[in-house]
């Protein structure tokens, strides 16, 4: 078995309120110096050997993450 | 014959009842639809109804695109049988492909929930031509993820062909891009929008009867074929 993170982030053309939300919560806790937050989804598969980089691709794209609105990255970890 | 119109049962859906109640007011009879059967029991229509299928999990109406029912439900609507997708239903008819662009967080945060004036964009879908054209309607809208979104290029196609069907009138509730709370398939036969006129088709027990022509509309439009 092998250990595959796919990570999934909202466009940078898409607004992201919670991103947001999140930037003006650290502030109030007196945490400066951050710029801004955009929030995504981490996923993390177990995977026989043999399963194809094509395949977890394929995975991403048309299940894990919508293309329309989401950018994502697959790494084996 | 009456017409029969299916209307579509997932595992969390809220607004099958209500859905299948505005049918039959509309003189059709409602045929309900389970998800995990990719048999649309001979109905010439179908909605795909309003609620939180499959929890929201992963994204709004991912899961239930990928239930067995829909594969049928493509396929029809690929052949030209009318579909409408309220609410969650617009999601998931987003997440299957059959209509463009995607549903995301309203840009307030909060989950909205108000009485909703919006006009009447295109009266030439299968499922508005009841409506006067730019006709200003009031439902109910109730949602947390109602922001509609599609790249600059399908926002034009949109507007070029006349496909945006409803628009938010008053204050953007939820930051939808141009005001966006319908729209509809390039063949016109398809629409989903994010207010719930089955929410509206009684003033007992809504705010206005102004859902109700797209549910009248669907049986002209069918009655229309048939001849």
């Amino acid at each position: 078995m092998a250990r595959v993170v796919v990570d999934v982030m909202p466009k940078p053309e898409i607004l992201d309120p919670q991103g947001q939300a999140i930037a003006g919560a650290l502030l109030r806790l007196g945490f400066t110096g951050v710029g801004s937050v955009r929030q995504g989804k981490h996923f993390e598969l177990d995977v026989d050997d043999g399963v194809h980089d094509e395949t977890l691709h394929k995975i991403a794209e048309t299940v894990l993450a919508n293309p329309v609105i989401e950018d994502w990255a697959v790494r084996r970890a | 014959m009456t017409a029969r119109i299916g209307v579509i049962t997932f595992p969390g859906s809220l607004d099958d009842g209500d859905a299948a109640r505005a049918v039959r007011l509309a003189g059709a009879a409602a045929v309900s639809l389970w998800h995990a059967d990719a048999d649309l029991r001979g109905v010439h229509a179908v909605i795909v109804p309003g609620g939180f299928s499959y929890g929201d999990y992963l994204r709004c109406g991912a899961i239930a695109s990928f239930a067995p029912v829909m594969g049928a439900v493509v396929d029809a609507a690929r052949r030209g049988m009318p579909v409408l997708g309220i609410c969650n239903g617009f999601q998931i008819l987003c997440e299957a492909g059959l209509l463009p662009g995607a549903l995301v967080r309203n840009a307030g945060l909060h989950f909205v929930c108000r009485d909703q004036r919006l006009r009447v964009e295109a009266a030439d879908t299968a499922w508005t031509t009841g409506y006067p054209p730019g006709a200003e309607i009031v439902v109910p809208l109730k949602s947390g993820e109602g922001r509609y979104v599609a790249p600059a290029p399908v926002l034009a196609e949109l507007a070029d062909q006349r496909r945006v069907v409803f628009r938010y009138l008053g204050d953007n509730p939820n930051g939808a891009t141009a005001a966006i709370a319908g729209i509809c398939s390039a063949d016109r036969r398809v629409v989903g929008l994010m207010p719930h006129p089955e929410h509206a088709v009684d003033p007992l027990t809504g705010p206005t009867a102004d859902g109700l022509p797209l549910f009248t509309s669907v049986l002209a439009t069918l009655a229309a074929a048939a001849r």
